[in-house]
C-alpha cells in the first residue's frame, strides 16, 4: 500500500487526480477502524494531514469557512459561540481522544447516517467545497448525502472545507445513545432558528438512510411562531412539530434502537430542541 | 478482535546519534506479504529521542511502539478507539495510538508512559496519587488513564468531578476503580492548581 504525503492543496489534488483510488486520510477515526478491522486495504492512503492551509478557519462575510483538517476539539474551542449546534454536536462525539483527531470533512467523507456532524450541517444550510484538478464545486449540504456512507463527491474530488453560516439566532443538538460518552446516535436532531429569514432549520441523524431535513415541519411551524410579538411556545404547535420530524423519517430495526423507538425519540427531541431555541429567542431563558 | 499478528519488527538498538534505530532485516516468515509493500520514511521522537524507520501505512503508531520500540507501557485494548488503554501524547495532545497510523506522526514528538516518570525514576505526582488512591486493579488501563488524566488536568478539564468524569469518558478501567481513578485526578489538579497560585 502507497502513503502519499502532499504538503500543499495542489499536490494533494494532484495525487488524488493520478490515483483515485487513494483514501484520503484526515484524522484517520475511520479509516483506521476499517484497517485494523481488515475491512478491505486501501489501495493508498492520501494523508492530508501535512496539508497545513486545511488546518485552518477563517470568516468569510456571514459564512464560516471550516478548513478539512479543523478538528472537534478545536471546532468546541474556537467556533462555539459561531457555529453553536454544530459546536454543541462536536462535543458529543467519541471521546476526548477522538476528538483531537477527528474532523467535520471526515464524518463527511464517512457520511454515515449517524454521524453527528451533519444534523447541524443541514439545520444551517452548509455547503461543502469540493474540489479536483478540474476546479471547484459548492455542494449543498442537502445535495451531499446520496445513500448510506455515500456522498455526492467525485473520484478525483477532495473536500477542502466546509462553508456554514454564522448562527443568526439559537442552535441547538440533541443526540440519544446508550451513555452520556462515546456513542454512536441512536438518533439524533439538530434545530436552528433562522430569525432574519423567518425559517427554522431541521437536520435528522441516525434515522433514514441519509441524514435529512424535515420540510413539512419546517415549513409547519415557521408559520405557527410568533416571530414579531416573540410569544411564548404553543405546546400544541411544538408537538405538531414534533410529530412532523418522526413523520420526515424512515428509520430501520437495528442494533442500537429499532424504529419505532427512534421514531419516538425523535419526536420528543425536536419538541424540546425548539422550545430550548424559542426561549433562548424570546428572552425567557431555559425551558 | 483478531489476535493474528500481521507485523513484527527487528528490536531497536541505540543509534550512535542516541536515537533509536531499527534493523529491518529480521523480517518474520509472516513478513512476506509486507516485505514486499511499500514502505515509507518515518522520522518523529518518542519521550525526546529521535526514531528513524521504514514503515508499512498500514501499521499503528501503538504496534510501533509496542513491537517495534519494546515500549510496552502502552496497552492494546481493543484496537478500535473505543478503550483509551493505548492513549498517548502527540505534540503534546492526547490521541489513540491505534487510529494513529505511524507513518502519519512523521516530523512529531510521541511521549508515552514511558516518558511520564522522571530519568531517575521518580514517579510523577498523578502516578503517586494513582497508587496513594488504589486507582487501579489489574493495572491493564492504567498507562491510557495517566496519560488521559494528565492530558485532562493540562486542558483545564479537570475543575470539578462532573467535569473529570467528562473528559476521562474515553478511557475504560474494566476492573471499576473509576473512583480512585476520580479521586488521583482532582487530587493531582488541585495541587497543581495550588502551585500555579503560588507562583
Ligand atoms: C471510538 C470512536 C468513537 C466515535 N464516535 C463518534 C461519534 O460519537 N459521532 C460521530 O459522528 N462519529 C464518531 N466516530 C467516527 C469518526 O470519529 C468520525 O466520523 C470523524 O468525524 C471522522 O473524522 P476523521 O478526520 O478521523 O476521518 P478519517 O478517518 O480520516 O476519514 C473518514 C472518511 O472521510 C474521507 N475523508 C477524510 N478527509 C477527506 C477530505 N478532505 N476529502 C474527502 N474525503 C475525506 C476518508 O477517505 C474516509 O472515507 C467515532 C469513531 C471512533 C473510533
Ligand atoms: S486500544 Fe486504542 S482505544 Fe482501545
Ligand atoms: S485496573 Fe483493571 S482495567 Fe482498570
Amino acid at each position: 500500500m502507497d502513503f502519499l504525503r502532499p504538503v500543499t492543496w495542489e499536490q494533494a489534488l494532484a495525487y488524488k487526480a493520478e490515483r483515485p483510488e487513494a483514501t484520503p486520510i484526515q484524522g484517520g477515526t475511520d479509516v483506521m477502524v476499517e484497517i485494523n478491522l481488515d475491512k478491505g486495504r486501501p489501495a493508498a492512503l492520501l494523508d492530508l494531514n501535512p496539508v497545513a492551509e486545511l488546518t485552518r478557519w477563517s470568516t468569510e462575510g456571514t459564512e464560516i469557512r471550516v478548513g478539512a483538517g479543523v478538528t472537534y476539539t478545536r471546532l468546541i474551542a474556537e467556533l462555539g459561540p459561531l457555529l453553536p449546534g454544530l459546536a454543541q454536536a462536536s462535543r458529543t462525539v467519541g471521546s476526548p481522544q477522538i476528538r483531537n483527531r477527528g474532523t467535520v470533512a471526515g464524518n463527511l467523507g464517512a457520511a454515515s447516517p449517524a454521524g453527528d456532524a451533519h444534523p447541524p450541517l443541514l439545520a444551517s444550510g452548509a455547503i461543502v467545497e469540493a474540489e479536483s484538478v478540474r476546479g471547484t464545486r459548492m455542494i449543498p449540504i442537502t445535495e451531499f448525502y446520496t445513500g448510506v456512507k455515500r456522498n455526492a463527491l467525485r473520484p478525483d474530488e477532495l473536500i477542502r472545507a466546509v462553508r456554514i453560516p454564522a448562527a443568526a439566532g439559537p442552535q441547538y443538538f440533541s443526540k440519544i445513545g446508550t451513555r452520556n460518552a462515546m456513542v454512536i446516535a441512536v438518533c439524533s436532531f439538530a434545530v436552528a432558528l433562522h430569525p432574519g429569514e423567518r425559517r427554522v432549520g431541521t437536520g435528522i441523524g441516525s434515522a433514514a438512510p441519509t441524514p435529512r431535513r424535515a420540510p413539512e415541519a419546517e415549513e409547519f411551524v415557521a408559520a405557527a411562531l410568533d416571530w414579531e410579538g416573540r410569544s411564548p411556545l404553543d405546546p400544541g404547535a411544538a408537538r405538531r412539530f414534533g410529530e412532523l420530524v418522526a413523520g420526515a423519517a424512515a428509520p430501520i430495526d437495528d442494533v442500537r434502537g429499532r424504529a419505532d423507538y427512534r421514531l419516538h425519540s425523535l419526536a420528543v427531541m425536536a419538541r424540546r430542541t425548539l422550545g430550548w431555541a424559542w426561549n433562548d429567542y424570546t428572552g425567557r431563558g431555559p425551558a | 478482535m483478531t489476535a493474528i499478528v500481521r507485523r513484527s519488527g527487528g528490536n531497536p538498538t541505540n543509534a550512535p546519534d542516541g536515537g533509536l534505530c531499527l534493523a529491518l532485516s529480521d523480517m518474520g516468515s509472516s513478513e512476506a506479504t509486507l516485505s514486499s509493500a511499500i514502505r515509507t520514511e518515518t522520522t518523529f521522537t518518542v519521550n525526546g529521542r529521535r526514531v528513524q524507520m521504514e514503515l508499512d501505512p498500514r501499521e499503528s503508531l501503538l504496534d510501533v511502539l509496542r513491537e517495534r520500540l519494546g515500549l510496552t507501557g502502552t496497552k492494546k485494548g481493543c484496537d478500535h478507539g473505543q478503550c483509551g488503554a493505548c492513549t498517548v501524547h502527540l505534540d503534546g495532545r492526547r490521541i489513540v495510538s491505534c487510529l494513529t497510523p505511524a507513518v502519519q506522526v512523521n516530523g512529531q514528538a510521541v511521549t508515552t508512559i514511558e516518558g511520564v516518570a522522571a530519568p531517575d525514576g521518580t514517579l510523577h505526582p498523578l502516578q503517586e496519587a494513582f497508587i496513594d488512591n488504589d486507582a487501579l486493579q489489574c493495572g491493564y488501563c492504567t498507562p491510557g488513564q495517566v496519560m488521559s488524566g494528565l492530558a485532562c488536568i493540562a486542558e483545564g478539564h479537570a475543575g470539578d468531578d462532573d467535569e473529570i468524569r467528562e473528559y476521562l469518558s474515553g478511557n475504560l478501567c474494566r476492573c471499576g476503580a473509576y473512583a480512585g481513578i476520580l479521586a488521583a485526578v482532582r487530587e493531582t489538579a488541585r495541587r497543581t492548581d495550588s502551585r500555579v497560585g503560588e507562583g
